[in-house]
Parts: C-alpha cells; sequence; structure tokens
C-alpha cells in the first residue's frame, strides 16, 4: 500500500475542502478501497475519512412518500430496516445478494455506487487498463473475459459495474445527490456512472471534491412493492458477483401491466435499464410470452466483447425470471438465499 | 494530527500509538498487540478468517484502518471465554467437530457469535450457510459448522429466555 495523508474531517464543508485536492479519495468503509490500495490498483496521495463525520447516516421516510439513505448508511442496515423493506423489498435482496454479512456490515451506501469494477486486468497492475492506467491499452480484449460487458462497451474497456444495490435502484428511478465544492446538486442514477467510450478513466460524473452525500427514492418507486424481485446468477451459490443480474417492478391491474421497471446487472459498466422493455411491458398481459418480448428487447443491443455471447441469452432469461417472479408476488419473507436462481418458482416454471 | 487510537478490546481499554495510518485492524490486533488468535488468511476480504466484533458487528479486520475506528469495541476470540468456561459457541464447535486444522476457526466463532447476535437465521440449515458464507473452511468442516452454529443458537436462545424469567 502506497503512503497517503491522512485527513479526518468532521463536516461535510470540511471533508469537501480537504478532498478537492487532485489524488484524494473518499474512506468510508474501506471494502473496496483499502483492498485496491493493497494490491497497488488504487494510490490515492490523499484519504479523506468518513467515518468521523456527523450525520449522512440516517435513513429518512421523506414527507412526499419517497425515502431519503444517507450515504453512510450500512447496507445491513438498510436492507434489515423494515419499513425501507416493505417499500422497497427488491433493493433489500439485491443488498443482501451482495458480498457477505461481515462486508455488509460496514459497507456504505456511497462506497456501494462508487466502488471500482473486479476486472482482473483493472486488478492487476501489470496488465495493460485504460480504466487505471488511460492509454496503456486493455489486456482484457483477446483476454480472460467471458464475464465481461455485453452492454455499452468500448475497444477500450469492456468492464463491468459489479453492484447489485444500484440495479433496483436504477429500475426504480433513484436520485443520487452530492455536495461539493460548487455546491449541491442531484442526478438520477441513470446518468450517475458513465459508459467507457474513449475515457474508461472516467467512471462517474463526479467532479473532484464531489461527494455523494444521499441516495433518494421518488414516492412512485414505491408503488411496485407488492411485486418487485432481484434475481442474480452467480458461479457459486453466495458471496459472488453477479454473472448477469436483473431487478423487476411490476404494477398489475385487471389482468394488465400497468407499468413496468427492468434493469439488468453484470452486463455493461453502469446498471443498465431497460426502458424500451418497461415500454413495451405497459398494457400488456403479464405471462411468458410478454416477459419474452421484453427480455429480447432488453438486450437488442447486445454483443460480445469477447468469450461472453452466452451472457447474452443468459441475461434475457434471468430477466424473464426477475419478471415472472415479480408477477408472482413478492414473497412475505425473503427466501433463505436472496436473489437466487435456484429458488423454486410458485406453479414449478423452470428455465 | 495524532495518529494515536484508543480501543477497547476484550473489555480492556488499549490506547496504541501509530507510527503509520496504514495499519490495519488485523495488523494493529496480531503485530501491536500479540494478539494472534485473530488469524490473517487472505487479507482481501475473501475468506473471513480476520472476523472479529466491532461494536457488536462481524466484520473484516483486515479491510478496516485502526485509525478510523478510535473509540470503538473490539471483541475477539481471546475475549470470549470467560473465567475459563467456553463461549457457548466455542463449546459447539467442540461439540461438532466443526473443525480440521483450525485456522478458520476464530473467525467462524466470531462470525456466528455475530449471525446469532442478527437474529436472521435462526435454525434454517440453509439460512445459516448463507450466513456464514462469508467464512471459508479449507478443509471442508462446513457441515459441523452448520451444526455447531445451530446448537449454540438454541443454547443461547434459551439461556437468554432462562435469564429473562429469572
Amino acid at each position: 500500500m502506497n503512503r497517503f495523508d491522512y485527513v479526518r474531517p468532521h463536516t461535510v464543508a470540511e471533508a469537501i475542502a480537504a478532498a478537492a485536492m487532485p489524488g484524494s479519495a473518499y474512506l468510508a468503509a474501506g471494502t473496496n478501497l483499502l483492498d485496491l490500495m493493497k494490491i497497488g490498483a488504487a494510490r490515492p496521495a490523499r484519504l479523506v475519512d468518513l467515518n468521523y463525520l456527523s450525520g449522512l447516516d440516517a435513513i429518512e421516510q421523506l414527507p412526499d412518500g419517497g425515502v431519503r439513505i444517507g450515504a453512510r448508511v450500512r447496507n445491513a442496515d438498510l436492507a434489515h430496516d423494515a419499513a425501507f423493506r416493505r417499500q422497497f423489498p427488491a433493493v433489500c435482496e439485491a443488498l443482501l445478494s451482495g458480498a457477505s454479512a461481515q462486508l455488509r456490515n460496514v459497507a456504505t451506501v456511497g462506497g456501494n455506487l462508487l466502488q471500482r469494477t473486479r476486472c482482473a486486468y483493472f486488478q492487476d497492475t501489470a496488465s495493460a487498463c485504460n480504466r487505471r492506467a488511460p492509454g496503456s491499452g486493455c489486456d482484457a480484449r483477446g483476454g480472460e473475459n467471458r464475464l465481461h460487458a455485453v452492454l455499452g462497451w468500448s475497444e477500450g474497456c469492456i468492464a463491468t459495474h459489479p453492484s447489485d444495490f444500484c440495479v433496483p435502484l436504477v429500475a426504480l428511478g433513484a436520485v443520487v445527490e452530492i455536495e461539493g465544492p460548487a455546491g449541491a446538486r442531484a442526478i438520477p442514477l441513470q446518468d450517475f456512472h458513465l459508459l467507457p467510450g474513449e475515457t474508461p478513466e472516467r467512471e462517474s460524473v463526479l467532479t473532484p471534491g464531489e461527494l455523494v452525500v444521499a441516495v433518494r427514492l421518488p414516492p412512485e418507486a414505491a408503488g411496485f412493492a407488492a411485486q418487485s424481485r432481484y434475481v442474480k446468477l452467480r458461479e457459486r451459490t453466495s458471496y459472488a458477483f453477479a454473472v448477469v443480474s436483473a431487478a423487476a417492478g411490476l404494477r398489475i391491474e385487471n389482468g394488465r401491466i400497468t407499468e413496468a421497471r427492468l434493469a439488468l446487472g453484470g452486463v455493461a459498466a453502469k446498471p443498465w435499464r431497460a426502458e424500451a422493455a418497461e415500454a413495451a411491458l405497459a398494457g400488456a398481459a403479464p405471462g411468458a410470452a410478454a416477459f419474452r418480448h421484453a427480455a429480447e428487447l432488453a438486450l437488442a443491443g447486445a454483443r460480445p466483447s469477447g468469450d461472453n455471447a452466452f451472457k447474452i441469452e443468459l441475461a434475457q432469461r434471468i430477466a424473464i425470471r426477475a419478471l415472472t417472479l415479480a408477477a408472482a408476488g413478492t414473497p412475505d419473507r425473503l427466501p433463505a438465499l436472496p436473489a437466487s436462481p435456484f429458488a423454486p418458482i410458485p406453479g414449478g416454471l423452470h428455465g | 494530527m495524532s495518529l494515536s487510537v484508543t480501543l477497547t478490546i476484550n473489555r480492556v481499554p488499549r490506547t496504541v500509538e501509530l507510527d503509520d495510518p496504514r495499519v490495519t485492524l488485523l495488523d494493529l490486533l496480531r503485530e501491536r498487540l500479540d494478539l494472534t488468535g485473530t488469524k490473517k488468511g487472505c487479507d482481501r476480504g475473501q475468506c473471513g478468517a480476520c472476523t472479529v466484533l466491532l461494536n457488536g458487528r462481524r466484520v473484516n479486520a483486515c479491510l478496516a484502518l485502526a485509525i478510523s475506528h478510535d473509540g470503538a469495541e473490539i471483541l475477539t476470540i481471546e475475549g470470549l471465554a470467560e473465567s475459563g468456561v467456553l463461549h457457548p459457541v466455542q463449546a459447539a464447535f467442540i461439540a461438532h467437530d466443526a473443525l480440521q486444522c483450525g485456522f478458520c476457526t476464530p473467525g467462524q466463532i466470531m462470525s456466528a457469535i455475530g449471525l446469532i447476535g442478527e437474529g436472521q437465521a435462526g435454525d434454517d440449515p440453509e439460512r445459516v450457510r448463507e450466513g456464514m458464507s462469508g467464512n471459508l473452511c479449507r478443509c471442508g468442516a462446513y457441515r459441523g459448522i452448520t451444526e455447531a452454529v445451530i446448537e449454540a443458537t438454541h443454547d443461547m436462545t434459551v439461556t437468554t429466555t432462562r435469564e429473562e424469567a429469572a
């Protein structure tokens, strides 16, 4: 781990001032940043420690029916908040399908949004990586890339964003609240992460010194509570990142879908909202035909970036499963294996 | 800024002067305080061997900077047995042969105590396995670990109920 200056602010204003210096990084739980520092993939000159801040740690029910989640709220505390779980069960299912209990006990909301890709070439400092070292190339292209992106990738970078939490959040229209040297702003989560294009090193819209202070869910997002699920396919049963995942939310009245939400994880450098699929589902009768059509639309622009053509069909199947499970209704209690595709579906449907 | 931290470790306040902010909580315990019961396996948050309770919650000590946790309460494997009496989770691990080489065991036990305290798994083996998935056991003692956690959950619940009744 490189040497760094250690700064301990007590207010958001102090933190922003301290982090405006180039080369600074905010430290929350550190579950991702410290790991990357140990292997040399991240080398901040200054750590601005957020662990002594007051505030940013509340789950607030807003007067308009929305919810504001402080950026320092721990994943486990959010997942186990009874009121939040009634409103946003798919968000909790996604949180509980991610990482391990130890990591969820400390990892924060803001840190989850800002976690870095798990691309092995990004992590390995001996490999070329345009995201870590701009202009150095991309060893993932032509390398071990069966888990890499199938949507939104560029010749310069084929990495995926690893978050589970962000997938239902983007489906539900979450908004990121940011404070920085130039003041406060709010950005839809859908626009927060950047696709790689020619500048894969730019991963989000944040500018130097800007701090995520909260994530807000709008009031209409709770309208999907009765029928929303997250499904995540992993290479082992638990404690693994998604190969592909999907969050689905439905509102069904008189046998017709009145509104649908669908987003995919593990397929791109950002949580991928499938708006064309959502539009096609509106007005349709819930069922296999509508869900298959929606899944095809969701992956319409997909193309393999390496040995990962299988992920396109797999993502379609996981999207169909998430929609099918959502149509069946949110369970009263989350399954023992949250988000697992191996949990039985009512009615005996497979695959 | 002073780089000293005061931690209450196994109910004893300890103040440590840090010469470097890079010291993890795990290295502080092992290298500065000679509390080597907490193991360093992967040092990357992947194996769970370094699990301790931080303010009552199970965490990976390898992914926490000590300097970030001034004032915290830490419980390690060394702080479990009191007056020579094993903690119910320790006793259950022995009763169920929940280990072979033993390297992951302190982390498994601390994680199990955290899991039981969280109260989400109960005696459902599937939920216990899922709740313990952050602790790897290379010897493959998972069956005994699951049985031990369920038995300890039962023992600790019965004990709590008796204490409440008394």
